[in-house]
């Protein structure tokens, strides 16, 4: 049976689902638009629930891959999630209306240099990819026609090809820094990467009035930006 | 295995007040809908997988438990569906030309969950109207659905009012796999992918389908909508339907208009709506118009209704009303002869007392919602407060 939002039971305003660091620092700007000042830097505090300046705002702040499951449980009513993190959920329960262009990164196929990627597909090898974005890769590389065992790993993918684990990884890849820092070069592109506005799909029907404005003045401050 | 109490995951025991609760309301919803002529079918939980999925697509074959039917031989399965089963019996074991109106209520069974925090066994009640392929029918269903929930005591909902003729209007003559991807899109507001799928798209349909998912809220929509959406003959009759439908139902209701609702897409052929409660993530109530799916079965049927889950929603029913509930102790018991004893107790019962008997001189605890003891006064039996 569904579960009543006992935990948000009192609270009838808005709640927004945030992770800490890049997500939070590159939100911040967008609800500044929307005249929403958090009470509290998450980097400094450690109270998961943050009030803001409206009285019928808060934030919430919870693991980057947690922010869709808030979001679809009605737990959180908006969330800001990495498309990463939302392909690997599904999205199921949820609304994806705006891209905030922030965060942005690129999801890559990664390999210790000199390994030849190219040569080991065209033979038809069947590579080991460690990867904590299993539905991405297993999608990926079977519209590559690729057969590929997927190892599950929750951090440091760069050291899975160090240490024999993997032959490559599939992560993300801002500046490229610690793929060279640890000896990897990236040889294959699968999507751009940038963080998603979502809204839970019966809030956005019964707090219209509160979540359209907002989404509004989102979409004009990214397009200003 | 010393866990033979565990249940599988989102599969739930109702203990007595959930249960008597799901049972009272289950009653009074086929009441209701029995007074305004629906009738009450049962079809079995168990089905050949081939009808179970006549018309309800690839979503129903994933969430549907199956087993291998030991007599023919064939795959069975569990329904998740009783709306379709209903369809079935209204298709080909009615052999009735005109209107026909139906009820039902049983157990569906989800292999997988179908939603945040859904259990796998829910309890669908519903009414489905066939026969008859005009407006009124759907006000009808949607006028019986609002009763329902009255009688159900949910309040403050709103009522969510799609048409997915807008949706095929638009796409008719794209490719298939264009069309399947853009309805994941749609029916997740995913306005970045839309971008991305109707990049090669003519700029009147793109940015028709990019506006899309934004148009929702009060009726003004529907004059946006007309601003907005190319001129086609089916998105019009499809706005024409929903302005009649919205006008009627907002005195009564508080409406959204969502043209980008595209639930059940497959097997919806016009008006759909949903009905979205404070307290749940997903819709406590979901129907609309299918007519496609009677020709499945091998006669053609207009078809609307609408069906509510009633275990989703026990967390927002009322509590049973109270009962006087009464001990009835061993020696009054035998004050009294056997028949006049039952007579009285029968009395008492119609009144609406609940008259538990003490067994023997061993039972010397009663349930425990006893307030009252019987006692015997002039050879008649008289409730006192307990006193054990």
């Amino acid at each position: 049976m569904s579960q009543p939002q006992t935990m948000t039971a009192p609270f009838t305003g808005i709640t927004i689902a945030l992770s800490k660091g890049r997500i939070f620092q590159d939100t911040r700007p967008l609800l500044a638009a929307a005249g929403i000042e958090p009470a509290a830097d998450p980097e400094c505090s450690r109270e998961l629930i943050i009030g803001t300046n409206r009285a019928d705002v808060r934030l919430v702040i919870v693991r980057a891959s947690d922010v869709p499951t808030y979001v679809q449980y009605g737990a959180a009513d908006l969330g800001v999630a990495g498309l990463d993190v939302l392909l690997e959920h599904g999205g199921d329960g949820l609304y994806q209306p705006l891209d905030l262009q922030i965060a942005k990164c690129r999801m890559m196929v990664a390999v210790p240099q000199g390994f030849d990627y190219q040569a080991a597909i065209g033979r038809g090898a069947r590579l080991r990819v460690a990867t904590k974005y299993i539905r991405t890769a297993s999608e990926h590389f079977a519209a590559k026609g690729m057969h590929v065992d997927l190892i599950k790993l929750y951090g440091s993918m760069e050291l899975a090809p160090l240490t024999g684990l993997g032959d490559a990884i599939v992560d993300l890849v801002s500046s490229g820094g610690t793929l060279r820092a640890n000896n990897l070069e990236a040889v294959e592109h699968i999507r751009d990467i940038s963080s998603r506005l979502i809204v839970n799909v019966a809030a956005w029907k019964l707090q219209r009035a509160r979540i359209a404005p907002l989404l509004d003045i989102f979409q004009g401050a990214v397009q200003a930006a | 295995m010393n866990q033979r109490w565990l249940l599988p995951e989102q599969l739930e025991d109702l203990l007595p007040r959930e249960a008597w609760a799901l049972e009272s309301a289950r009653r009074a919803l086929l009441d209701l809908f029995y007074s305004r002529g629906y009738e009450l079918v049962a079809p079995p939980a168990l089905e050949y997988m081939e009808s179970l999925l006549t018309g309800s697509g690839q979503d129903a074959d994933l969430i549907t438990f199956k087993v291998v039917d030991q007599l023919s031989g064939r795959l069975l399965g569990l329904r998740a569906d009783i709306t379709p089963q209903v369809a079935r019996i209204d298709a080909h074991r009615l052999d009735r030309s005109g209107v026909s109106r139906l009820s039902y209520a049983g157990n569906v069974y989800h292999a997988l969950v179908a939603g945040a925090g859904a259990s796998r066994e829910p309890y669908q009640v519903g009414a489905e109207l066939f026969g008859h392929p005009g407006i009124a029918a759907d006000f009808e269903v949607q006028s019986l659905l609002l009763q329902a929930l009255a009688e159900l005591g949910v309040g403050d909902f709103v009522f969510d009012l799609g048409h997915v003729g807008i949706f095929r209007g638009l796409t008719q003559g794209l490719p298939a796999a264009l069309v399947d991807d853009l309805l994941v899109a749609m029916r997740g507001k995913n306005i970045p992918r839309i971008d991305e799928l109707t990049a090669g798209l003519s700029g009147e349909l793109r940015a028709a389908l990019r506006a899309l998912p934004l148009l929702c809220g009060e009726l003004d929509v529907l004059t946006q909508a007309r601003a907005v959406l190319p001129a086609l003959p089916e998105v019009h009759a499809a706005l024409d339907q929903l302005a009649q439908a919205a006008s009627r139902l907002a005195p009564h209701t508080r409406l959204e208009i969502d043209l980008a609702e595209l639930r059940g897409y497959t097997y919806h052929s016009g008006m759909v709506f949903a009905v979205y409660a404070p307290g749940f993530p997903g819709a406590v109530a979901r129907g609309g118009r299918y007519d496609a799916i009677g020709l499945a079965f091998g006669r053609a049927r207009p078809a609307t209704g609408f069906s509510i889950d009633l275990r989703d929603l026990l967390s927002v029913m009322p509590a049973p009303a109270s009962v006087t509930c009464a001990w009835l102790p061993l020696d009054v018991t035998h004050q009294f002869a056997e028949d006049a004893l039952a007579v009285q107790l029968a009395a008492l019962r119609a009144q609406g007392m609940v008259v538990v008997v003490q067994l023997d001189a061993a039972d010397q605890s009663p349930d425990p919602r006893c307030t009252l003891q019987l006692v015997a006064q002039h050879g008649a039996l008289v409730a006192q407060a307990l006193t054990l």
